[in-house]
């Protein structure tokens, strides 16, 4: 049996593979090591130090990092949750509901938000609310911010809803069971996995955005990456590693519990 | 994951007609946010300029005039054709094409190489591609520009290697931007590519060895075509979030590696704000990526697959 593993064997596929993630990883654990760096000076190594993620927290800038990451997180919560709660519809419309008007014209919709560049979504939000006098802060953002979580947040609850039998629900209804009390006591509960996976990533997402935001946030107002950008301008200071290695922990955090809970949700099935 | 779908799930109907009704907020939301939004956009690109940022509005077509034509600095001589916008749209178009040509390079190699191991460690692997494709593009951005700096680990790492002898300058330059597109959307590349190879069914390469095939012979004139859609599905997205990128260009470049992105948000933020020329530049970036996307839908409904 040594010829169907030589059919999968190409030389140099390896190494590309091992390129590929030194690419991938190498700046940012570059970004990580310097961030413990106790020299001023951001290049020269001098020594292990916890300094700037003192700095970040009790430092000069720490007022305006505290109210970036207060209003990134809020939003990321509050859009994460709306978004998930009508991605969650809209799969068991996709999904459960037979065939309607406009259903395919509902699943380009959905989808709409990752085909449009994100420069465009930008300037035309802006625009929008301009035009309509809305004024530009928290509430904008967090509007923005819903309207491109909910592909994300659709994707894993909908392949979540494809894989769960409808038998249990069908059952459930000839028990004279009201289709809400099916989807409520039913659905919901084996949908929780695909739910809660749509959920982090639909935050991840919000977290995560800078061009969107940095549009329509109107003046004053500052998420993470807003507040990183703006510092990264006048020049990468050493607390900016500390926070951005702060984020991209956030990040690889949710990322690993929205996969862990989407394998252990499939292997049960 | 769908594939694993027990046949007819998807075609319950237990819900039957609320199937509008469930779908009302995705409508409301995507539709008033959104669609308006763009539709605002077209418009406001036929619009007359306001000095201060903003429109008055009357409709000229003064926007894609001054996109495309050359009328002199006072505007009376005879039109002639304005090479910088369609410079920039090219310059772009040419990043973006090149940061996919590259990410196919490594991304395929990658997929394949991943989708090849043993179903025990598949998942770590491929876990360790997906954490880049999740982590906020801004930080990776300015991790690839502390890196590159001209006083920065790079070119430490390469001085004390002795390859170089003096710093390499990348920042602003055009390969700078490159490498960051290319950084940026390589995990774009390789998820589709994987999800493809994945589903190969090896009988095919048995079948083309049989037949003395050599393995390279056989990835170019079976497994490339087979696993073609990933592949097309794969420099899609690398190719469209490239062309409208904005901060690899605004990092990583300067004035003359100048990209789509940063000349529409210029538009809008910086003081020669000119929003009816911003909008149409959006619309003309607008029109290629659907122009891109809807290549593809008529390609796979053609049995592209």
């Amino acid at each position: 049996m040594i010829k169907p593993l030589d059919l999968r064997r190409f030389t140099g596929f390896r190494a590309l593979t091992i390129l590929c993630l030194v690419v991938l990883y190498a700046p940012l654990i570059i970004v990580a090591i310097y961030s413990f760096n106790d020299s001023t000076s951001i290049t020269r190594w001098g020594g292990f130090s916890l300094k700037w993620y003192v700095d970040v927290f009790t430092g000069p800038d720490a007022p305006k990092f505290r109210n970036a990451a207060i209003n990134s997180f809020t939003i990321a919560i509050g859009a994460a949750t709306c978004a998930t709660i009508i991605a969650t519809a809209a799969a068991v419309a996709m999904n459960r509901a037979g065939r309607f008007r406009g259903k395919v014209a509902s699943l380009a919709l959905i989808n709409l938000p990752l085909m449009v560049p994100e420069i465009v979504t930008a300037v035309a939000s802006l625009i929008f609310f301009i035009t309509i006098g809305f004024k530009t802060g928290l509430m904008t953002i967090f509007i923005a911010h819903l309207v491109f979580c909910i592909p994300f947040a659709y994707l894993p609850i909908s392949a979540r809803m494809q894989s769960v039998p409808d038998v249990y629900e069908q059952a459930a209804m000839d028990l004279y069971a009201t289709p809400w009390e099916a989807f409520r006591l039913i659905l919901l509960p084996l949908m929780i996995p695909g739910i809660l996976s749509g959920f982090l990533l639909a935050f991840i997402i919000s977290l995560d955005d800078f061009l969107i935001t940095n549009f329509v946030k109107g003046a004053g107002i500052e998420t993470l990456p807003t507040a990183i950008f703006g510092s990264v301008k006048q020049g990468i200071k050493p607390n900016i590693m500390a926070i951005s290695t702060l984020l991209l922990g956030v990040s690889v955090v949710f990322v690993t519990l929205s996969w862990f809970i989407g394998r252990a949700g499939q292997s049960k099935n | 994951m769908a594939a694993a779908a027990p046949a007819g799930a998807t075609r319950s109907e237990i819900y039957r007609g609320n199937g509008p009704r469930l779908m009302l907020p995705v409508w409301a939301f995507i539709g008033i946010f959104l669609v308006l939004p763009v539709l605002l956009m077209a418009i406001y690109s036929f619009l007359t300029k306001e000095f201060r940022g903003g429109v008055i509005w009357e409709i000229t077509l003064a926007a894609y005039d001054q996109f495309f034509l050359d009328r002199g600095l006072f505007g009376d001589e005879p039109p002639q054709i304005e090479w910088t916008y369609i410079g920039i749209f090219w310059r772009s178009i040419w990043q973006a094409g090149l940061a996919t040509f590259f990410c196919l390079l490594i991304g395929f190699p990658t997929a394949w190489f991943i989708a090849t191991r043993n179903a025990a460690v598949r998942p770590v692997w491929l876990f360790l591609v997906t954490i880049p494709y999740w982590v906020n593009l801004l930080i990776r951005t300015v991790s690839m520009k502390f890196l590159i700096r001209d006083t920065g680990p790079l070119n430490e790492f390469l001085l004390w290697l002795g390859v170089i002898s003096e710093p390499l300058s990348l920042i602003n330059t055009n390969f700078a931007v490159q490498l960051g597109l290319f950084y940026s959307y390589l995990p774009f590349m390789v998820l589709p590519v994987y999800a493809a190879v994945e589903r190969y069914d090896f009988a095919l390469s048995e079948a083309a060895a049989d037949l003395y095939a050599d393995n390279w012979t056989t990835l170019r004139l079976v497994i490339l075509p087979v696993v073609k859609p990933g592949i097309v599905a794969g420099c899609i997205l690398v190719f469209v979030p490239s062309l409208g990128a904005f901060l690899a260009p605004d990092l990583l470049g300067g004035a003359k590696t100048f990209m789509i992105g940063s000349l529409i948000e210029e538009q809008f933020k910086g003081a020669a704000g000119n929003w009816p020329f911003g909008a149409a530049a959006a619309m003309i970036l607008l029109t290629i990526v659907l122009g891109v996307l809807l290549l593809h839908a008529r390609a796979q409904a053609k049995g592209g697959r």
